[in-house]
């Protein structure tokens, strides 16, 4: 297994779709063959098409708003002491979170396919805001399959998805969290996959989902090199890109420029979902050292039983909230160019404050979870050490449970 | 596979001049025990069983087989379980083929060639993978034929042309033909004449492959279907086993009374 050099991550699969020939690949049902690949011809074909790029940076640049900005969190690393902290602001983006990216390409995929109908999944509904937000901006018609147990605790999206025109279809099975909201959209999608076309909200999924959205969430590490390139004149020595880890798309997009270089140099760390400190339940496949397997539709690491059943997770971070990995990762993981560790519930929200106390910033606790490695690592590291954290997210949505957690919001 | 188990059901469903009447039930629903015992009873109108290995994140399956998915597995069903009811099946109704369906996922953890041995030993006569799509299941295909068991293909009706060739060329005894663009259990959206004549367009390709159709077939709608070499009949029996559950009564009766009367109805 080896890293190619000068080709995207996301195109550095074999035929079958499989990264380091055992991460990703396409385990679906034989109705879904047709529409994967349909979709796998026309997104290669939008890739190279000069208009469709010219549409997609357009709509990046007015309706994204892009680049989100890139700034030094002067008094949290003062604070500290040691590294220099630093956060790319991708909670700007119109909508407040990376999700933006992926959801405007595929509206515009959806466009181009001519198909009427959209849905997806998610998790801490900003997946499922966007989703609806671009579905209203090119006139699509939008579900979105959200766990009834996200429903409760993600409600400010929520109310954000339904204003948009979107139908939420809570999904009660299972666990009732984006384990099962993935699986119903995909089911749906299986029936109706004719006139319909499915997003799914992270870079997980059959192989053409991956990239799909790994090439959507690319713009933010095309973003930071530019920045970088201005704010240092020249790459500082010591670098470090921390990213919080779900199904693993913004820390894609925020990686992708970079992978390239040495780890010694520019060190990738990708943080997971602990969970409750005194839970053993967790969303942290990489970090806690699951097994392969098959889970929609791809080979990942997944927190699974002996058996091949997949386990309940538990995260204070509906978004993190997942059993599964991006194939990307697990590659990434195994060929050790990225460093994967975990954050409980606890660290990220006592991140979450520490951040919001020295600085104008309000991460959601996905990012919260990336700012709790930071904070920890920071004091160790010397002054010419640049740590950069995406803050990929918004708190507002997590307005209940932070009100809850910490008494105020 | 010329003389398999398998060929030989539809051979004798052809002579009686009806479709092979092919039913799904879920290894462990509600209970290990009850499970083969609906198993043993519907198998004397059944002429091939299929027997799911219950998975909790189940892409494909609608409400129905869910909720029997769910049931089993929260009642404590092993693969080794699932392996265990099979073989017995198997001793005591040597004659009938059981066809195995599931995930993949179970099969990986289990390991490939461990799970094929132990379908070997336990008498298991096909396998339906429902998760694992043409041309990635050659290789665990071609294992299985060696292995004297059945791989059974599935189609759809957005399989393309070519597809559909490579595909039935690539098949052994049996083809699955999937109904209608919905996962189990949904209700049939598509008219049985056109179902009938993409059947007929697989059977076209090759005659001599027994071709099954699945998905939306109840009671009220396997008639129609007659003509197919095979019908499978799985959501149907799964609401039955809830249902009888909920009103606490005796889930093999009423079960076996179920797949007694679609028989009927294709005779």
């Amino acid at each position: 297994m080896k890293l190619k050099k000068n080709i995207p991550l996301i195109d550095q699969h074999d035929r079958f779709g499989f990264w380091g020939g055992k991460f990703g690949g396409s385990f679906i049902p034989e109705t879904l063959k047709k529409p994967v690949e349909d979709l796998t011809i026309e997104f290669e074909k939008l890739r190279k098409n000069k208009n469709f790029i010219r549409k997609k940076d357009f709509y990046f640049k007015n309706y994204i708003g892009s680049p989100t900005s890139f700034i030094k969190l002067e008094n949290l690393s003062n604070h500290l002491g040691g590294a220099q902290i630093w956060a790319k602001v991708v909670s700007e983006a119109n909508g407040g979170a990376h999700k933006i990216y992926n959801a405007t390409v595929h509206a515009l995929i959806c466009k181009a396919m001519g198909k009427k109908y959209i849905i997806g999944d998610t998790g801490a509904g900003y997946a499922g805001k966007m989703l609806s937000m671009a579905a209203k901006k090119f006139g699509l018609k939008c579900k979105i399959f959200m766990g009834a147990k996200d429903i409760k605790r993600q409600k400010p999206n929520c109310d954000a998805i339904r204003k948009n025109g979107a139908e939420i279809i809570p999904v009660y099975s299972g666990s009732q969290t984006l384990v099962d909201a993935v699986s119903e959209c995909m089911r749906y999608w299986v029936s109706n996959c004719d006139n319909t076309h499915m997003c799914v909200g992270s870079t997980v999924g059959p192989n053409i989902f991956v990239k799909i959205c790994g090439w959507s969430t690319s713009q933010i590490s095309r973003e930071l090199k530019t920045q970088i390139k201005k704010e240092f004149k020249k790459f500082p020595k010591k670098l470090k890109l921390i990213n919080c880890v779900g199904g693993g798309s913004s820390a894609y997009g925020f990686w992708s420029e970079f992978i390239d270089y040495d780890k010694r140099h520019i060190e990738l760390i990708g943080v997971e979902a602990g969970g409750p400190r005194k839970s053993k339940l967790h969303a942290a496949p990489l970090s806690r050292n699951a097994k392969i397997g098959i889970l929609h539709g791809a080979a990942s690491y997944v927190c699974q039983s002996s058996e091949g059943q997949i386990n309940e997770t538990e995260s204070i971070s509906a978004g993190l909230d997942y059993p599964g990995v991006s194939p990307i990762h697990c590659f990434l993981k195994d060929i050790k160019r990225a460093r994967y560790t975990y954050a409980t519930d606890e660290a990220a929200l006592n991140a979450y404050q520490m951040v919001t106390k020295f600085e104008k910033l309000n991460p959601s606790l996905e990012p919260s979870h990336a700012f709790a490695e930071s904070i920890r690592i920071a004091p160790k590291l010397s002054k010419n050490t640049v740590i950069i954290v995406n803050s990929c997210g918004d708190a507002k949505k997590d307005r209940d449970i932070l009100k809850e957690r910490l008494g105020k919001y | 596979m010329k003389n398999s188990l398998i060929n030989r059901s539809f051979e004798k469903a052809k002579r009686e001049n009806r479709p092979a009447l092919i039913t799904y039930t879920v290894a462990g629903d509600n209970t290990k025990k009850k499970s083969l015992e609906i198993l043993k009873s519907i198998s004397n109108y059944a002429d091939i069983c299929e027997l799911g290995f219950p998975h909790n994140t189940p892409i494909a399956d609608g409400g129905q087989i869910q909720t029997s998915a769910y049931r089993a597995i929260k009642n404590g069903i092993k693969i080794n379980d699932v392996f265990s009811i099979a073989s017995k099946f198997k001793k005591a109704k040597k004659d009938k083929p059981i066809i195995l369906m599931g995930y993949y996922n179970m099969i990986y953890q289990f390991n490939e060639n461990k799970f094929i041995s132990k379908c070997k030993r336990s008498k298991i006569d096909g396998l339906i993978v429902v998760d694992l799509p043409f041309p990635e299941n050659k290789i665990f295909a071609s294992k299985c034929k060696k292995n004297n068991i059945n791989f059974i293909q599935l189609i759809s009706p957005t399989t393309s042309k070519l597809r559909l060739k490579k595909i039935i060329k690539n098949s052994h005894d049996m083809i699955y033909y999937i109904s209608m663009l919905s996962t189990t259990g949904g209700k049939l959206k598509v008219s049985p004449k056109k179902i009938i004549q993409e059947y007929k367009r697989i059977k076209n390709y090759n005659e001599f492959k027994n071709v099954v159709i699945g998905f939306g077939i109840t009671e009220k709608t396997i008639k129609s279907l007659k003509k197919a070499d095979g019908l499978v009949v799985g959501s149907a029996i799964c609401k039955e086993i809830t249902r009888s559950i909920k009103k606490r009564q005796n889930t093999v009766t009423n079960v076996t009374n179920v797949v007694k009367k679609l028989k009927n109805k294709i005779k």
